[in-house]
């Protein structure tokens, strides 16, 4: 077999892909691969399976001294319990806004954040609330009282003792 | 024998003179006394070589700059030298994180004085990087060839103002405790539009974004772990790179904006001289490539003096003024550290840190829009500035372009009165949430105070780009208009919000509570 002399290759031509630039393009593709799948994988890093947060399950005792439409917020929790005729309730007073504590007043609620105002049921009446604080799951068996600040109830359900 | 003292005389030959030898090695050049020596003295040296070896007169003078940049460099390493001092002590654990602010307090022997000098400094990183901004916007040097550095500039703030943020936690009183739960549930307030559309359950970006900068439903030990990361480790070495990227573009993009007429304006001043002559003798090897960047050849006289004194002296100054001055604050004003943090009462009012509270009276009409929509278009808006301005007209100067100094004062006006005027229908009439209690959550997260104030900006923007035929006029005026409205906002939240963000003509008026 002869090697035909082509024409000779002049500077200005436009290179053919030899080996080099195939080794260096491998090399290129595996670096943005892994770059992507390394960042896949760091950003799963920060979102744990499971989440260090305490129970949000309790059981309470309401005092007997409670009077209808007064609040009690048992210590360390998020929510007011209330008893009247109709049975125990219990509202969220974690501000729907910015997740301020809001504080029970005569009126309803009042949030020292922003200024939202929610009325006794929990509704919005004033200020930038998105959404009515939530009524929280109670349960009653015999004395015991059991709120589950995780569920949420159809607001005005109330449960007898 | 004769060989042996030889040696040993050389020996202590050149033991005598290795101080010189060692400092000669270091420095490589000698004192610098000659435009040759004073050359090698910059491009010699890796942290000064980011500067060229002659500055151009321009801007050297204090209007250009008023010396803002280094001011900004200069708050940024207080705060690290400082930060690493603070570290030897801080622990971040909730609880021993405050009793070891305590410690630094009373009990280090300094630790007071550098945790005052650390807290002046982030507060005159955040003010200087703003003005900073504005100079840059306001000289027009934000146009062609340095839009990206502009772009770096951004990025910058939002570092700074980063920092800042997670650095409030850290103390673990209830000022850092209530801060970081408004901050966190901003960035979960993305659920006030899922909510209203009522596909929270599928699509939930903001509950995932509270999630990682949390990483726990509540705040506790794992956020203030992971704000302690981000403070002294990840956000840093952002700045850092970005700053590196931001200062040699500086020099890459033909250093400082000037004015296209920069040589009329200046006369020629002792010390200056042709630096090319006809034909110049010198040839530029690597800055010839870049293209359009090149100093011109054969013009003279050039109006450039050497950067060894004159730049490096301009900046020590600045330097040290930004040194002094967070010195002497740290020694009048200490910063503040409120009780431990209470998870079930918050502070009334809570307020932020002064720069956020335009914010915080932002999202005190609506979470999502306050605190993520409004800051995102003003974002994209300041981003967006250098690649619709393409202007010529007014480079370099301060207020230039068309309409100039008499547009800025008007759109000064404008922007404060409009934002008083909003702010003073809010505070007398209340929003829609108290005349129709039944109103949908979609309606108020559209059209609250902060969305019409935007639209109002927008809107005198759009009309002066009509009658000044100039896109350079619309920016001028929304730049100003948003300076405008940050003030008012920034001051209302500070001194006329109490209890329940109730408007206070004063904190003597506040309720007991």
């Amino acid at each position: 077999m002869t090697l035909t002399p082509g024409p000779a290759p002049s500077r200005l031509d436009a290179d053919p892909m030899p080996r080099r630039d195939v080794l260096g393009l491998l090399s290129l593709w595996s670096m943005a691969s892994a770059l992507v799948f390394a960042t896949v994988g760091a950003l799963r890093l920060p979102r744990a399976a499971v989440l260090p947060s305490p129970s949000k399950k309790f059981r309470v005792t309401i005092p007997e001294t409670l009077p209808p439409g007064a609040a009690f917020v048992p210590p360390g929790r998020s929510v007011a319990i209330f008893r009247d005729g109709d049975g125990i309730h219990a509202v969220s007073i974690v501000c729907t806004h910015l997740g301020c504590i809001v504080k029970a007043t005569t009126a309803g609620f009042e949030c020292p954040c922003h200024g939202s105002k929610f009325a006794p049921d929990g509704a919005v009446t004033g200020g930038p609330a998105p959404a009515p604080l939530p009524w929280r799951q109670v349960t009653v068996s015999g004395s015991t009282v059991t709120i589950d600040e995780e569920t949420s109830v159809p607001t005005g359900t109330k449960v007898q003792a | 024998m004769n060989a042996g003292s030889d040696a040993l005389r050389v020996f202590r030959e050149n033991l005598r003179l290795a101080p010189g030898r060692i400092a000669a090695a270091a420095f490589r050049t000698g004192v610098p006394h000659t435009d040759r020596s004073r050359s090698t003295f910059v491009f010699g040296n890796v942290f000064l070589h980011l500067h060229s070896v002659r500055t151009h007169r321009w801007s050297l003078r204090w209007a250009t700059t008023a010396g803002l940049g280094i001011a900004t460099l200069a708050a940024f390493l207080i705060t690290l030298v400082t930060g690493v001092l603070l570290m030897f002590y801080y622990k971040p654990y909730p609880d021993a994180a405050y009793l070891s602010m305590k410690d630094i307090h009373f009990v280090v022997p300094t630790g007071r004085f550098i945790r005052n000098i650390h807290r002046w400094a982030a507060n005159a990183m955040v003010v200087t990087v703003i003005l900073h901004m504005a100079r840059t916007f306001y000289t027009a040097a934000y146009r062609a060839p340095r839009e990206f550095n502009w772009l770096i500039g951004m990025a910058l703030l939002a570092v700074t103002l980063g920092l800042s943020f997670t650095g409030y936690l850290l103390p673990w009183d209830q000022l850092a405790y209530w801060a970081i739960t408004i901050g966190a549930n901003i960035a979960q307030s993305p659920r006030e539009v899922t909510d209203a559309l009522g596909v929270t359950e599928v699509f939930d970006p903001g509950g995932l974004q509270r999630l990682l900068l949390l990483g726990s439903d509540t705040v506790g030990e794992e956020a203030l772990v992971r704000f302690y990361l981000l403070h002294v480790m990840l956000l840093p070495l952002v700045a850092a790179a970005l700053m590196a990227v931001h200062f040699w573009r500086i020099r890459k993009d033909g250093g400082l904006a000037k004015p296209a007429d920069v040589d009329r304006r200046l006369p020629a001043a002792d010390g200056t001289y042709p630096v090319f002559t006809e034909a110049p003798q010198k040839t530029y090897h690597l800055a010839a490539i870049v293209r359009g960047r090149t100093p011109a050849v054969g013009h003279g006289p050039e109006q450039t003096v050497p950067s060894m004194p004159h730049l490096f002296y301009a900046e020590l100054a600045v330097f040290m003024l930004t040194v002094f001055a967070c010195t002497a604050l740290a020694l009048v004003s200490d910063a503040p550290l409120k009780e431990l943090a209470n998870p079930l009462v918050p502070e009334n009012p809570a307020k932020a840190p002064w720069y956020f509270l335009g914010l915080q009276e932002l999202v005190a009409f609506s979470a999502f829009m306050g605190g993520i929509g409004i800051p995102a278009v003003v974002l994209v808006g300041l981003g967006l500035i250098p690649f619709l301005d393409r202007e010529e007209a007014g480079t370099g100067e301060w207020c230039g372009g068309p309409g100039g100094w008499p547009l800025v004062r008007r759109s000064a006006l404008i922007g404060l009165a409009s934002a008083i005027a909003v702010e003073a229908f809010i505070i007398r009439f209340g929003w829609l949430r108290e005349w129709f209690p039944t109103i949908p959550q979609l309606v108020i997260t559209a059209v609250n105070p902060g969305t019409v104030l935007t639209a109002i900006y927008a809107g005198y923007s759009m009309w002066l780009v009509r009658r000044y035929n100039s896109t350079r006029a619309g920016a001028l005026g929304l730049f100003t208009c948003f300076l405008g409205g940050f003030l008012v906002l920034t001051v209302v939240g500070t001194y006329f919000r109490g209890p329940n963000w109730q408007f206070f003509w004063s904190p003597a008026d506040w309720p007991l509570h």
